[in-house]
């Protein structure tokens, strides 16, 4: 991954609403917090982020309503032009491009989910999913055989000719989805797409999008303000407050090693076990004997083995190659949730 | 004044106000000893500033030196022909394409299958009736000379309306120009689009189109940029990440996620045609306001009547029938449905309409119905009518009425108004202001009404506000009581609100009718008229505003013990008052515009010298007379609107 370069690299962004926000940056001394932005009258939609994504990675934004999350992934789209910093997108500044070529570069790498699914109520479960198709130009024909792949994909085959009234949220977030990808976009931003769902079916969209991200391996940008989610999804989590970024890891690493008090916090409920792999916490250094373990299996996979095996460090590898080995009291501290 | 508490504000604006009405009281007891120098007591004649002379130049100077004129003459030409299109297709006026007129019965038909697709075996049926009457009670012909002014000024105004709309949410400072013209607009008299109509239109259809078309923009207008308004972020930025153009996000995003408003807009755009064209009888359209006019000048109630109620079955069809366009939602057919089946009420209606068509070749009465053939009952209604009013009862009750109400109320207040020392007047409308309003809106009313005083035509516009003020109190009373009575229960509450929302639909020229009927011509009906139509909304509001105080709030009242009477009083009345209050001024502003139309009944207000302004080409005393009108009535619609907004914002609701 870090042999490729960044799909998309952040540096420095600054998004601030209000009267003359640029001028209000410049003349802005570092290290001013939210409030004190917000008792000058401006709102610190994003405070000073930088951060990258790399080729088919998934990143998870997570934040609280008003934590600037899904003003984050808005300007990685520019639905919102920055005040500071730049981002790139595949090594092109999109602060500088034109609109015409703004549009194209939507057209051609760009997918987005929303939370309330952002749907056209006029226009039939094919026609939505054709519109980004349509709007690009392509013939009706094209569009419909491209817009039919899709719906199928997402499992609605059968429903191209309701309109989205007539479906469930489900179906609806499904239309979303498929409308989405049906440019065949590089990088897939989703807010908060199963937000509006109820549990049940919001497991099931889960699912259902890890299903098709095996097949697709796509850029991904996905927000939400639900931990769980974050850590069943994300190869990478960006926990955000206040319009900063306060840790960037893997979910392990934010569960083992939280950075901040507020990251910590969230992290107090969390089933640490199922979390937490071999591969993370086994120490390179170390080597041990007989049966290994598996990198990616989590603490709470093993620990029927980590009970009743008795050696002190168990060897972990990944793909038959050794990679070190595990503490096997560090392990079952971590199964106890002892801290 | 917003961050003030609440106590502070009530007892600022109560001391202004009783400030202002002090001084007023001591002008008027100064008037009263005699002691008040005539300068106060009216401005003197020759004080007046000559408005309508200046307007008059500054027209003239636009008109002819601008060229103004020959740019509306040149649009007269199209216009004329698109007008002479219709006219020749509805009622076979004699001009190009020279097909005309179209069958009755094939116009009846599409109209039914229409009602059909649109809303079902009930609408069809009010449709087709709609049609059927008008042809069979002899009325097909003036109906059809309205109808062809309609089809074209209401798409008009509608293509105007949104291109309006869309530039006024795109443009702020668009919007922000526009907003004062429209609220003018909206308060100015009907008789004040006239004129200039005629002058730069021509008499005939093509002013009458004109007139008709720019009455109804402003809602057009307000309803699109609504719309356009609330479409919810997500569909926007949806669009955006789809790669839309500025344009493509306008036509594919915008317009369709903002239906709804643009239909309701719609809807008013008809509504608003519809009522206009009606009274552009006034500058010569022939059709179904003229023929109203000139029967119910010569006192022919039976026709009267007739024509009225084709006026109301056109008005309730349009209305419900584009209502239902509003209210209908996107259906998918199921795979495999044949193609005749998905556009059956297309198909159906072409075929029935084609029908007709051929059938009135060969059956007369399937084309026209003749004056002979005519079902009419004109001459028997007129005698019933009559000798209903000659029943000795009936007589001596509208007697009574009108020997009672005028000498002894009407009568002695329009004197007192009349009384009143002008600056002693202002002062009084300016310490209501600012009681309901703050200073603010006391230094508007005061400017505003200063105004009228010095247009010079002060003494009609005293007898113009003082037909609305009686009328509307009139109308409280009877309203009020009607309206919290119904609101007792659920049942007669909708049935209340549906009368109200019908009545709604009516041309307030039809109001003239029963009002005429029951007190012949005279100053009584001019009241009763503007009474019965300014009661819609005061009752339809009250009602509303009473039905929706929160089921909790009613029952915590409940549970503290309260009577009916004290749940009414302390609970009920003070969390309806905002929304009672915007019907209140609702009534007041329909009794401005419905004491214009009374003119014609013979008045001595401001509409009464508007209309005569009609005759000739005097557009600067025209203006000046219609200004007048608006500016009383915007000082009412700002005072109360504003006070309603701030009170529902106190109350918290919303």
């Amino acid at each position: 991954m870090a042999a490729n370069p960044p799909v998309i690299a952040a540096r420095n962004v600054w998004k601030i609403f209000g009267k003359a926000p640029e001028a209000y940056l410049r003349s802005l001394p570092a290290g001013r917090s939210f409030d004190e932005i917000r008792a000058d009258g401006y709102i610190a939609g994003v405070r000073d982020v930088s951060i990258t994504v790399g080729r088919g990675e998934m990143l998870v934004i997570m934040g609280l309503s008003g934590s600037g999350k899904s003003t984050l992934v808005r300007c990685f789209s520019r639905l919102h032009d920055i005040t500071g910093g730049t981002i790139e997108v595949d090594g092109t500044d999109i602060g500088s491009l034109s609109e015409r070529a703004l549009i194209d570069l939507r057209r051609s790498k760009m997918g987005m989910v929303f939370q309330s699914f952002g749907l056209l109520p006029h226009r039939t479960v094919l026609d939505n999913v054709a519109f980004p198709l349509e709007m690009r130009g392509q013939d009706r024909h094209a569009r419909r055989e491209r817009a039919l792949e899709v719906i199928r994909l997402v499992g609605l085959e059968g429903r191209e000719d309701y309109f989205p009234r007539e479906l469930s949220g489900g179906q609806q977030q499904r239309v979303g989805i498929a409308r989405s990808l049906a440019i065949e976009p590089d990088i897939w931003f989703l807010d908060e797409p199963f937000s509006a769902l109820d549990p049940l079916i919001r497991r099931e969209m889960q699912n259902e999008f890890l299903r098709l991200q095996k097949m697709l391996h796509k850029t991904i940008v996905f927000i939400t303000h639900d931990f769980d989610e974050a850590l069943r999804l994300a190869d990478r989590i960006a926990i955000m407050k206040d319009g900063a970024i306060e840790q960037c890891a893997t979910p392990d690493q934010i569960v083992l090693n939280p950075a901040t008090e507020y990251v910590r916090k969230f992290t107090e409920d969390i089933d640490k076990a199922r979390v937490v792999h071999a591969g993370t916490l086994a120490d390179p250094a170390l080597r041990a004997e007989g049966a290994a373990v598996d990198a990616d299996a989590s603490v709470h996979d093993l620990a029927r083995l980590l009970i009743q095996d008795q050696r002190s460090t168990i060897p972990v590898e990944r793909a038959g190659r050794p990679v070190g080995a595990i503490r096997r009291d560090e392990a079952l501290g971590i199964l106890v949730g002892a801290r | 004044m917003a961050h003030l508490p609440a106590q502070t504000t009530q007892t600022a604006r109560r001391r202004g106000a009783l400030a202002l009405t002090g001084a007023a009281g001591a002008l008027m007891l100064l008037h009263y000893a005699g002691l008040l120098p005539a300068a106060l007591h009216r401005l003197p004649p020759e004080r007046v500033p000559d408005l309508a002379v200046w307007l008059d130049a500054l027209f003239n100077f636009v008109k002819d030196d601008l060229g103004l004129l020959a740019l509306t003459r040149w649009l007269t030409e199209p216009l004329q022909w698109m007008l002479d299109v219709t006219a020749n297709l509805l009622f076979g006026k004699r001009r190009w394409p020279g097909i005309g007129p179209i069958p009755w019965t094939a116009i009846a038909a599409a109209a039914t299958v229409l009602g059909y697709h649109l809303g079902g075996w009930k609408l069809a049926a009010l449709a087709g009736g709609t049609f059927a009457w008008t042809a069979l009670v002899g009325q097909w012909d003036i109906a059809m000379q309205t109808m062809s002014v309609l089809v074209i000024a209401a798409p008009a105004a509608f293509a105007i309306g949104l291109l309006l709309g869309i530039a006024a949410w795109k443009y702020a400072w668009i919007d922000r120009a526009l907003k004062p013209i429209l609220s003018v607009l909206q308060t100015l008299p009907f008789f004040t689009y006239l004129l200039p109509a005629v002058i730069f239109f021509k008499v005939g259809p093509t002013a009458g189109a004109v007139a008709t078309t720019i009455y109804a923009i402003p809602p057009m207008i307000l309803m699109t940029t609504l719309g356009l308004q609330k479409v919810s972020p997500e569909i926007v930025e949806a669009g955006q990440m789809s790669g839309c153009t500025r344009l493509q996000l306008l036509r594919h995003v915008y317009l369709p996620a903002a239906r709804t408003e643009i239909l309701v807009g719609i809807n008013q755009v008809i509504m608003l045609c519809l009522a206009m064209v009606v009274l552009t009888a006034f500058i010569g359209m022939p059709g179904l306001g003229a023929k109203l006019l000139a029967m119910m000048g010569s006192f022919k109630l039976g026709r009267s009547f007739e024509i009225g109620v084709t006026i109301v079955l056109l008005a309730v069809t349009l209305d419900r029938m584009s209502k239902a366009w509003v209210a209908r939602q996107p259906m998918h057919h199921e795979r495999g449905t044949p193609f005749w089946r998905r556009h059956f009420a297309l198909l159906a209606g072409l075929g029935l309409f084609v029908l007709f068509c051929i059938v009135a070749q060969f059956v007369d009465l399937a084309a026209e119905i003749g004056r002979r053939q005519s079902l009419s009952m004109g001459k028997e209604i007129d005698t019933a009518i009559k000798a209903f009013l000659n029943i000795g009862w009936v007589k001596a009750t509208t007697g009574f009425l009108r020997a009672f109400l005028n000498v002894q109320v009407l009568i002695p207040f329009r004197n007192c108004l009349l009384w009143i020392p002008t600056p002693a007047f202002i002062l009084l409308i300016a310490a209501f202001a600012w009681w309901l309003g703050g200073r603010r809106q006391a230094v508007i009313a005061g400017l505003f009404f200063a105004l009228v005083a010095l247009s010079g035509w002060w003494d009609r516009s005293v007898i113009t506000l003082y037909s609305v003020i009686s009328a509307v109190a009139l109308a409280m009373l009877i309203g009020l009581p009607v309206a919290v009575l119904a609101a007792r229960s659920a049942r007669w509450s909708n049935r209340v609100l549906l009368i109200c929302d019908t009545a709604q639909t009516f041309p307030s020229f039809v109001y003239l009718i029963p009002a005429i009927m029951l007190f012949g011509i005279t100053d009584i009906a001019v009241i009763f008229s503007i009474l019965i139509f300014a009661m819609v909304p005061l009752v339809r509001y009250t009602i509303e505003g009473l039905r929706t105080v929160p089921p909790e709030v009613m029952e915590a009242a409940d549970m503290s013990g309260a009577t009916r009477w004290q749940k009414l009083v302390k609970v009920q009345l003070p969390l309806a008052l905002p929304t009672m209050a915007v019907g209140f001024n609702q009534a007041i502003m329909f009794a401005f515009f419905m004491v214009i139309i009374a003119a014609f009944i013979g008045t001595q207000d401001l509409g009464q010298e508007l209309q005569r302004t009609l005759a000739g080409t005097d557009l600067g005393k025209n203006f000046v007379l219609g200004i007048c009108v608006s500016l009383m009535a915007l000082t009412f619609d700002l005072t109360i609107l504003n006070w309603a907004a701030a009170r529902k914002r106190q109350l918290g609701l919303g």
